[in-house]
C-alpha cells in the first residue's frame, strides 16, 4: 500500500522555460517589456563600445619594438609602455641598484604574506619585526649609505616604487598618530580633547593639495634657516599629518563601538589608563575598524598621485612626464590606461581582500 | 573595641601621595601639553619670521590691495590684469564654487541612476552598473582629470573642423561653445510671473495638506498646482512676445566669437569630478535603498497605499535618512577635490590664489591660511547643517 503511494508521488519536472539557461534568461533579462528594453539597450551599448576597444587595445595593438616606428598597425602602441616600463616602475633609480628596490619589496611580501594566513602561529613576532625592523631595513636598502650601499638620493626615486613608498610610510606613521588623536578626542581632559578635535576637524576640512602646498612652501619657513629638509620628506610629513586625522576618525568609530562594560571591567581590574587602553580596549577596537583602515589606505594610495603637483614623480607623474618626450608624442591614452590599470589592480585587489576579511570577522563573532 | 568602629564616610581618606591623585595628574598633564604646544608654536613663528626677513618677504594682508598683473582665463566677475590680489581671491573662489556646483549636480544625477541600476532585476544592467562603480572609484581622480583633459579634449579637432550640433553647439580643442540666452525687454516680467506661479502652486499644495490633516480627504491638487506653475509664466511669455534671444557662437577667423564658452579645463574637471564622485554616490544610494526593510514596503502595500505613495511616503523618507549624511560628505569631498584644478590649469581658488598669487607675492603663510580658511568655513557650515538635519530626522524611539 505504502509502496503504491510512494510511486504516485513522482514529482513533475518544472516547465522547461523555468529552469536552465532559458529559465535564467527569462528571469534575469526578459521578465517584462521594460526589462527586455533595458537588456537590448545594454547589449547595444556593449556592442558599440566593446569590439572597437578590444580591436584597438589587443587585436590591432603593437606590443614588441623599441621606437614609435614599430607602431604600424593602427591600434594601441603598447611599445610606448614596454620600452619605458623600467622608468615607470623605478623612476630614475640607477639601473645597477634596482635590485635593492626589489629586495625591499620582496622582504615586505615575505613579512606580510604569513600575516594574511590565519593559522600562522608567530604573528606577534612577525608583526613586531614588520613595524620596528622593516622601516629601518627598507630605509637602508632604498636610501643606502650603510653596509657599502651607495646613497641613492630621493630625487632619483620615482614611479610605482615611489607611490608605494609614500603610501606605506603614510599609513604606517598615520596609524599610531591617528590612535593617539582618537584617544585624545575621547579623553576626559578638556584641553587635550579640544586640541584633538581642532586638529582632526582642521585637517579633514582642507584639500590634500593645500596641505602639500603647505608642506612644500611653508614647511621650509618653519625650520631654522640652516636646516634643509628633503622634498620627499616634506611631502610625507604633510601626507602623514593629513592622513592621521582621517585615521583618527576611523579609530574613534571603533572605540565608540566597544561596550562600556569593557572600560569598566578594565578599571575594575585596577588597570591604569594606558594599560586598559593598550591591553583591553584598543585590541578590540582596532580589530573592528580593520575595514575602515583598509579604506583609508586605498584613499591614501590614490591620493599619492597628488605629489606630482609639487614636483615628485610618482607613477602618474612619471607617465605624465613621458608624454613630453618628443619621440613619443601622442600616446597619452596608452600611458593613462597603463597607469590607471596598475592603480585599479592595487585598489580593487585590496578592497576585495578587505571585504573577504570583513565577512570572515563577522562569521568569527557570530556565535 | 572603640577604635574598631569604621571611619565615618566624610572623614578625610587616608593620605595618598599627591602624584597619585588623578585630578591633579590630569591638570599637570594638560599644563605640560599646553606648554609644549605653545613652545612649538613660538619656535615655528620665530623661525618663520626670521626666514621671511632673510628672504625679504613682507608680512600682513596688505598684498590683497596690490595690483595682480596677471590674467585669468575664466572669470565670473569683472577682472583684468590691473585688478587686485583680493579680486583674484574672489575670482578663484567663484570658479571653485562653479565647478563644484556643476559637479555636484551631474554626480548626483549619474550616481542615483547607477545606484538604482545596480539594484535592477535586470542582470546585465546591474552588472554594467557594478562595472562602472568598480572601475571609476578605484582609479585616482587626478588620473581621470588628466585623461579627460590631455587624452580626450586635447585630441579634439581645431575650431575650423569643430564637431557641431545644428550650427548652434560647437565642440573643439578650445572648448564647448553654446548659444547664450540674451534677455530682452520684458524678460523680468516673465521671471516675476514664474516666481508668482510657483508661490501660488506652493500655497495651493499647502492648503491641500492642511485640508488632508483636518478632514482626512485627499484633494488631488498636484495637477492643478503644476498647471498653475506652468501657465502663469507661459501667459506672461506670450503677452510680452517671447523676450528671450539667443546669441549663437560664430566662427570668425581662427576662433569662435559670441555665445557661451565652456573652457576645456572646466569640462575636463567637471566630467572627472562628476564621474568619480558618482561611483561613490551610487554605492550610497544602493545602501540607502537596501536599508529599508522589505517589511516596510509590504506594510505600506497592506495599508492599501499605491506604488507611488509607498515610494514617496514610506521608502524614500527612510532611505534618505541613511543616504543624506554620507552624500553630504561626498559633496564636501567633491568640493575639496575640485582643487585638482591646479594640475590642468583651471583657475580655481588653489590654482590662482595658492598658486599664482603665492608665487608672485611669496607670502606663503597668509595665502595658504586664507585658502585653508575658505575650505574650513564651508566644511564647518555644511557639517553644522548636517548635524541639524540629523537631529531633525533622527528616529524618535520610545
Amino acid at each position: 500500500m505504502s509502496v503504491e503511494q510512494q510511486s504516485t508521488a513522482v514529482p513533475l519536472r518544472p516547465p522547461r522555460t523555468k529552469v536552465g539557461v532559458i529559465g535564467w534568461l527569462r528571469k534575469n533579462l526578459f521578465s517584462s517589456v521594460g526589462n527586455t528594453l533595458l537588456t537590448l539597450v545594454a547589449l547595444t551599448l556593449i556592442a558599440i563600445t566593446l569590439p572597437p576597444f578590444l580591436r584597438w587595445a589587443i587585436i590591432d595593438a603593437d606590443w614588441i619594438g623599441t621606437s614609435r616606428a614599430d607602431c604600424t598597425s593602427g591600434g594601441a602602441c603598447w611599445v610606448f609602455v614596454t620600452t619605458r616600463l623600467n622608468q615607470f616602475l623605478y623612476g630614475f633609480y640607477p639601473l645597477a641598484e634596482q635590485w635593492r628596490v626589489n629586495a625591499a619589496g620582496l622582504l615586505l611580501v615575505a613579512l606580510v604574506a604569513p600575516l594574511l594566513i590565519r593559522a600562522f602561529p608567530y604573528k606577534r613576532v612577525l608583526g613586531l619585526a614588520l613595524l620596528a625592523g622593516y622601516p629601518v631595513a627598507s630605509y637602508l636598502l632604498l636610501y643606502g649609505g650603510a653596509f657599502g650601499l651607495p646613497v641613492v638620493e630621493t630625487h632619483l626615486w620615482g614611479g610605482l616604487m615611489l607611490t608605494l613608498v609614500i603610501a606605506l610610510v603614510g599609513i604606517v606613521l598615520a596609524l599610531p598618530l591617528g590612535v593617539l588623536l582618537a584617544l585624545g578626542r575621547r579623553s576626559q581632559m578638556p584641553v587635550i580633547r579640544a586640541a584633538s578635535i581642532a586638529y582632526i576637524e582642521l585637517w579633514r576640512a582642507v584639500p590634500l593639495i593645500t596641505v602639500l602646498f603647505m608642506a612644500s612652501v611653508m614647511l621650509p619657513l618653519f625650520f631654522p634657516a640652516d636646516m634643509s629638509v628633503d622634498k620627499l620628506v616634506r611631502a610625507m610629513i604633510g601626507i602623514v599629518l593629513f592622513q592621521a586625522a582621517y585615521m583618527a576618525e576611523v579609530v574613534r568609530g571603533g572605540l565608540q563601538a566597544i561596550p562600556r562594560g569593557q572600560y569598566e571591567a578594565a578599571e575594575a581590574l585596577g588597570l591604569g589608563y594606558w594599560r586598559s587602553m593598550g591591553l583591553v580596549i584598543l585590541p578590540q577596537a582596532l580589530r573592528l575598524v580593520i575595514p575602515g583602515i583598509v579604506n583609508t589606505f586605498i584613499a591614501l594610495f590614490k591620493d599619492t598621485t597628488l605629489v606630482l603637483i609639487i614636483g615628485l614623480f610618482d607613477l602618474l607623474g612619471i607617465v605624465q612626464q613621458a608624454f613630453a618626450d618628443p619621440a613619443w608624442l601622442g600616446y597619452s591614452v596608452e600611458g593613462y590606461l597603463f597607469a590607471g590599470f596598475v592603480f585599479w589592480a592595487f585598489c580593487f585587489g585590496i578592497s576585495r581582500y578587505s571585504q573577504a576579511m570583513e565577512r570572515e570577522l563577522k562569521r568569527g563573532r557570530g556565535h | 573595641m572603640a577604635d574598631r568602629v569604621p571611619q565615618s564616610l566624610d572623614a578625610p581618606p587616608r593620605r595618598r601621595s599627591w602624584w597619585r591623585d588623578p585630578r591633579l595628574r590630569a591638570l599637570l598633564l594638560q599644563a605640560l601639553f599646553l606648554f609644549v604646544v605653545i613652545a612649538l608654536v613660538a619656535i615655528v613663528v620665530d623661525n618663520t619670521l626670521e626666514n621671511l626677513q632673510r628672504r625679504g618677504i613682507s608680512t600682513g594682508f596688505a598684498f590683497l590691495g596690490q595690483e595682480a598683473g596677471f590674467g585669468i582665463i575664466q572669470t565670473l566677475v569683472d577682472y583684468s590684469e590691473t585688478s587686485t590680489f583680493g579680486r583674484t581671491f574672489l575670482v578663484g573662489l567663484l570658479n571653485t564654487l562653479l565647478v563644484s556646483a556643476l559637479g555636484i549636480l551631474l554626480a548626483t544625477l549619474i550616481g542615483f541612476l547607477i545606484g538604482v541600476a545596480r539594484l535592477s532585476p535586470n542582470w546585465l544592467l546591474a552588472r554594467l552598473a557594478g562595472l562602472y562603480i568598480e572601475v571609476f572609484r578605484n582609479v585616482p581622480l587626478l588620473l581621470q582629470v588628466f585623461f579627460w583633459y590631455f587624452a580626450v579634449l586635447r585630441a579634439l579637432p581645431g575650431p575650423r573642423d569643430s564637431l557641431s550640433l545644428g550650427e548652434a553647439v560647437f565642440l573643439n580643442l578650445r572648448g564647448l561653445y553654446l548659444p547664450r540666452p540674451v534677455p530682452e525687454e520684458g524678460f523680468a516680467l516673465v521671471v516675476a510671473a514664474a516666481v508668482l506661479g510657483l508661490v501660488a502652486a506652493g500655497l495651493l499644495l499647502a492648503w491641500g495638506r492642511r485640508r488632508r490633516v483636518r478632514t482626512g480627504q485627499v484633494p488631488r491638487l498636484g495637477r492643478y498646482a503644476l498647471a498653475l506653475a506652468l501657465t502663469v509664466p507661459a501667459l506672461a511669455w506670450v503677452v510680452t512676445g517671447g523676450p528671450l534671444g539667443w546669441e549663437l557662437p560664430r566662427l570668425q577667423g581662427f576662433n569662435f566669437q559670441g555665445g557661451l564658452t565652456l573652457i576645456p579645463e572646466l569640462i575636463a574637471l567637471w566630467l572627472a569630478l562628476a564621474i568619480y564622485t558618482a561611483a561613490f554616490i551610487a554605492e550610497i544610494v544602493r545602501a540607502g535603498i537596501l536599508s529599508v526593510p522589505k517589511g516596510q514596503t509590504e506594510a505600506a502595500e497592506a495599508l492599501g497605499l499605491s506604488r507611488g505613495h509607498t515610494l514617496r511616503l514610506v521608502v524614500i523618507p527612510q532611505a534618505l535618512r541613511v543616504v543624506i549624511p554620507p552624500l553630504t560628505s561626498q559633496y564636501l569631498n567633491l568640493l575639496k577635490n575640485s582643487s585638482l584644478a591646479t594640475a590642468i590649469g583651471y583657475p580655481d581658488l588653489v590654482a590662482v590664489f595658492a598658486g599664482t598669487t603665492l608665487n608672485q607675492t611669496g607670502q606663503a603663510v597668509e595665502v595658504i591660511a586664507m585658502t585653508m580658511a575658505v575650505y574650513l568655513t564651508i566644511s564647518l557650515v555644511i557639517s553644522l547643517l548636517m548635524n541639524w538635519y540629523n537631529a531633525r530626522v533622527a528616529l524618535t524611539e520610545r
